[in-house]
């Protein structure tokens, strides 16, 4: 009863983008963002998306996935276009009641979507190519400079690490739950939104309850198997700024400002 | 230095924070010794403190009076709380819940990375450690995607990753099937045999403790005995008054032994079982004993439902029509499944059916379809008079209650009451009609009325399924399905739910159905078998005919019950019986009229 959630589950592979340090990645995706947001005129939207398709060819990963990792969020990336659409002031072509389509909000809609599936696919990206697990590890090393100011940084990627651990689990619970409760005569799928959240109390409790007793559990487990914290820890795998992290950040630089160079020129 | 653990006198009582109510004891007590390279079985029902004794073992709880040595470190000395963890690791009872990381190898690091061993060290200790388990090719799996018993194995390959002396498992294998069961107990055995390290497994599953080289039995707190297997379960009376049981074989045995006849030793296994009926046999029944002849005619009238259910059943009157049923899982995905091929299936008005098969082969899948959870992918279903597609859906569920697997866990309401009305208060029947329901059922289940104003939340493990299932009764259906009815209950709490059972069949003429690993219960309690192996139905037929055909079990990785295991091999050898006993009161007539047949009385 509980879709399929396929949206940046990691994909395993031996590409370059895969050997990469996940620090790199974490700056890399947020750098790519910035740059997605300020792209403006049509020849950087061009580039920017070759830039784009590049990154998904160089990682290995089917573009076709890369695709439908844009499927389910397809309806909301519509929508926010549609919406500028209407409310962008300019000339209008078409006229309903107060609503007013324009020409400028036209192509405003065009650019903001292609942008968000930038967005979008650059960020699955990183997860495509990234374990959870080192992800995390690199989340943890990044935030390490901002422990002395008192940033927990351990404590933030153990938990991301243990809830990502725990959602197939949690999403096959609640598919039990529901069809167990349905089996009992408990209506989840008919009724107006207050009632629909209403039914959903008998399939909601029985998950926190149970959340609560893993959670006990694996605290029980871990104190068991010596977990006393970040302090001392080692890892199995640790992570490393290679010579490949280097090089793979100065050329990606370089290309970036290939993108953006029509503004130098000017 | 040979002592792996001594307790001494040791008491723990759970106690409430910021309340004047009195703690709750748990441990009292208990004073144990196990030697370095044992294997320690240490066996009780639910609730008799065997779980809190676990956690007194490794220190994650402390005891109020006594003591508790690890290797000669007290659990009350702080500074070296770690050094006892790493010493004795502890396995918890569910396979998920204790899985910390999102990969196997990641998982069976996370104690070594605890300890601060460098990387390098860490790769060679979870290589070795998934390779003594057998689960070194599954390395780079998720661990959502891992059977329990493969769960259960990562856990103990993490714990073997911190190189212990000592592991005990907490009912580590009552959530499994019995593959997954045999995995970890093999795998136990040979870390017991092959490293010494000492094994103290805590269970309810009596077979487990045969091999043992100790046994402690509690209860309420307690050790009420201790000693060799071949000592613990000579006390036969004393197991069961402790809500526990004896293999079937050894029941077997101790009821002849009562009815004097010689038997020198209860056999523990069917190989020790097939030479005591050999040697049985040989001598002859007792002469004019206090036993044999005059218990005979009792004892076969007393065989119960599986004879008696067989002219019950009217074949004539089906309940369930399934013709041609497939279902497939995610169809057009790349995760498409074929859970269920070419299912035909008439199941009868009034009949217990027992579904069998390995984890996977498509039971639960089935026993969806029939109250509409799951619509079948092609085929046609009808249930109890109605097409399972369609408006009738309400009706349907009404008809048919499915109960899952560990039903207490969809327990969600204030009280007790209210839990059991849920689905009662869509019918609009009126208040004194469902109080009248309530009070009938609860009387059915034993529910006493007490606990109505409760919350579900603080019954015991067996109260909780009792009410769950309660919420199904209520509406009054006709046919009742249940998955793994016994899974995780004691065997005291497994015999009072079929008990429920079978006189609910008996009173109410409700058609059951029962999904189990477990064969002797089927084997009790169903008048047919339907077994099921990769989506398709197999075999369904009277339970005697199915286990009677053991070789074809075993392809579908099957087994039979040990006492029906007992009589093949006894038939194999030449002996006069029949091979499809299936129960220990049938096993016992059978003897009796060999016995007596033998000795010119027969009948």
């Amino acid at each position: 009863m509980v879709g399929n959630i396929s949206l940046g589950q990691y994909i395993p592979g031996d590409s370059v983008l895969h050997r990469l340090d996940p620090r790199t990645k974490i700056i890399w995706t947020i750098l790519l963002m910035v740059a997605i947001f300020m792209i403006d005129s049509w020849p950087e939207y061009v580039m920017m998306a070759a830039y784009t398709v590049m990154l998904i060819l160089i990682s290995g990963v089917p573009l076709k996935q890369s695709i439908k990792g844009v499927k389910p969020l397809l309806f909301i990336l519509a929508f926010t276009a549609i919406l500028n659409m209407f409310f962008t002031t300019g000339t209008p072509i078409y006229e309903f009641g107060p609503l007013k389509i324009t020409y400028e909000g036209i192509y405003l809609a065009i650019k903001l979507f292609f942008r968000l599936v930038m967005l979008v696919m650059t960020a699955s990206l990183m997860t495509h190519t990234t374990t959870p697990m080192r992800l995390t590890d690199g989340i943890e090393k990044l935030l390490k400079p901002f422990e002395k100011i008192g940033a927990p940084a351990h404590e933030i990627a153990m938990m991301m690490s243990i809830a990502l651990r725990f959602i197939p689990t949690l999403l096959d619970e609640t598919d039990r739950i529901m069809k167990a409760q349905a089996s009992r005569g408990a209506d989840l799928d008919t009724g107006n939104i207050f009632e629909r959240i209403r039914s959903f109390i008998p399939v909601l409790v029985p998950l926190f309850v149970s959340a609560f007793k893993r959670a006990d559990d694996l605290a029980e487990a871990m104190e068991s198997r010596c977990y006393r914290g970040g302090k001392g820890r080692t890892r199995l795998k640790e992570i490393h700024f290679t010579r490949l992290d280097l090089t793979t950040t100065l050329i990606g630089l370089a290309l970036l400002v290939v993108v953006f160079s029509g503004r130098f020129i000017i | 230095m040979n002592t792996m653990i001594k307790t001494d006198n040791v008491y723990y009582e759970y106690r409430f924070q910021n309340s004047d109510e009195p703690g709750v004891q748990a441990v009292n007590d208990v004073s144990m010794t196990i030697e370095k390279g044992q294997f320690v079985a240490v066996l009780g029902r639910n609730g008799s403190g065997k779980s809190t004794m676990s956690r007194l073992l490794n220190g994650l709880l402390l005891p109020q009076e006594g003591t508790v040595i690890v290797n000669g470190i007290s659990t009350n000395n702080e500074e070296l709380i770690w050094e006892v963890r790493k010493t004795l690791g502890l396995v918890l009872q569910n396979p998920d819940n204790q899985i910390v990381a999102t990969t196997v190898e990641e998982d069976v690091a996370f104690g070594p990375e605890n300890l601060g061993v460098n990387p390098k060290d860490i790769r060679r200790k979870v290589d070795e450690a998934l390779t003594v388990v057998g689960m070194h090719e599954y390395s780079k799996h998720s661990p959502h995607q891992l059977s329990g018993g493969q769960k259960q194995r990562i856990a103990i390959a993490g714990i073997l990753a911190m190189e212990p002396e000592c592991i005990v498992l907490d009912e580590a294998t009552s959530m499994l099937d019995p593959k997954g069961r045999t995995e970890v107990v093999e795998v136990l055995k040979r870390l017991n045999q092959d490293k010494g390290i000492t094994i103290v497994l805590i269970t309810h599953h009596m077979e487990e403790a045969v091999e043992a080289d100790k046994v402690y039995i509690m209860e309420k707190g307690s050790i009420i005995l201790h000693g060799s297997p071949e000592q613990i379960f000579e006390e036969v009376d004393l197991l069961r008054q402790a809500g526990l049981d004896v293999p079937q074989v050894t029941a077997l045995a101790y009821e002849l032994k009562q009815d004097g006849y010689p038997i020198n030793k209860l056999p523990l296994t069917v190989k020790e079982a097939v030479d005591t009926m050999q040697n049985l046999i040989k001598g002859k029944a007792p002469h004019g004993s206090r036993g044999g002849l005059n218990k005979v005619p009792e004892v076969l009238y007393s065989e119960g439902l599986v004879e008696e259910s067989e002219a019950k059943t009217d074949p004539s009157e089906a309940i369930i029509t399934i013709k041609g049923l497939n279902h497939i899982y995610m169809q057009g995905s790349t995760f498409e499944h074929k859970a269920l091929k070419d299912i035909d299936l008439t199941i009868n008005k009034g009949e217990v059916l027992g579904i069998i098969g390995q984890t996977g082969s498509g039971k639960s899948t089935l026993v969806q379809h029939f109250n509409g959870i799951l619509k079948p992918t092609s085929g046609t279903l009808e249930v109890a008079g109605l097409k399972t597609e369609g408006k009738h859906l309400k009706e349907l569920r009404q008809k048919v209650g499915l109960i899952f697997q560990y039903p207490e866990h969809q327990l969600f309401e204030e009280t007790v009451y209210k839990d059991i009305i849920f689905g009662l208060n869509k019918l609009q029947l009126n208040e004194d009609e469902i109080k009248e329901r309530v009070f009938h059922v609860i009387d059915l289940l034993g529910i006493s009325p007490k606990l109505l104003e409760k919350s579900p939340f603080e019954l015991s493990g067996g109260q909780k399924r009792r009410v769950a299932i309660a919420g199904v009764l209520v509406m009054k259906p006709e046919v009742l399905v249940l998955d793994e009815p016994t899974a995780g209950l004691d065997p005291q709490g497994s015999l009072d739910v079929f008990r429920i059972l079978s006189n609910l069949n008996k009173t109410e003429g409700t058609t059951i159905i029962i999904i189990s690993h477990n064969m002797e219960e089927i084997a009790s309690y169903c008048d047919r078998v339907a077994v099921m192996n990769k989506g398709r139905l197999v075999a369904c037929d009277r339970t005697k005919k199915i286990f009677s055909k053991h070789e074809e079990l075993k392809e579908y990785s099957l087994d039979v019950p040990k006492i029906t295991k007992l009589f093949i091999e006894l038939e194999s050898l030449g002996h006069n019986l029949p091979a499809g006993v299936l129960t220990v009161n049938e096993a016992k007539s059978q003897v009796y009229r060999l016995m007596n047949g033998y000795s010119g009385g027969g009948y």
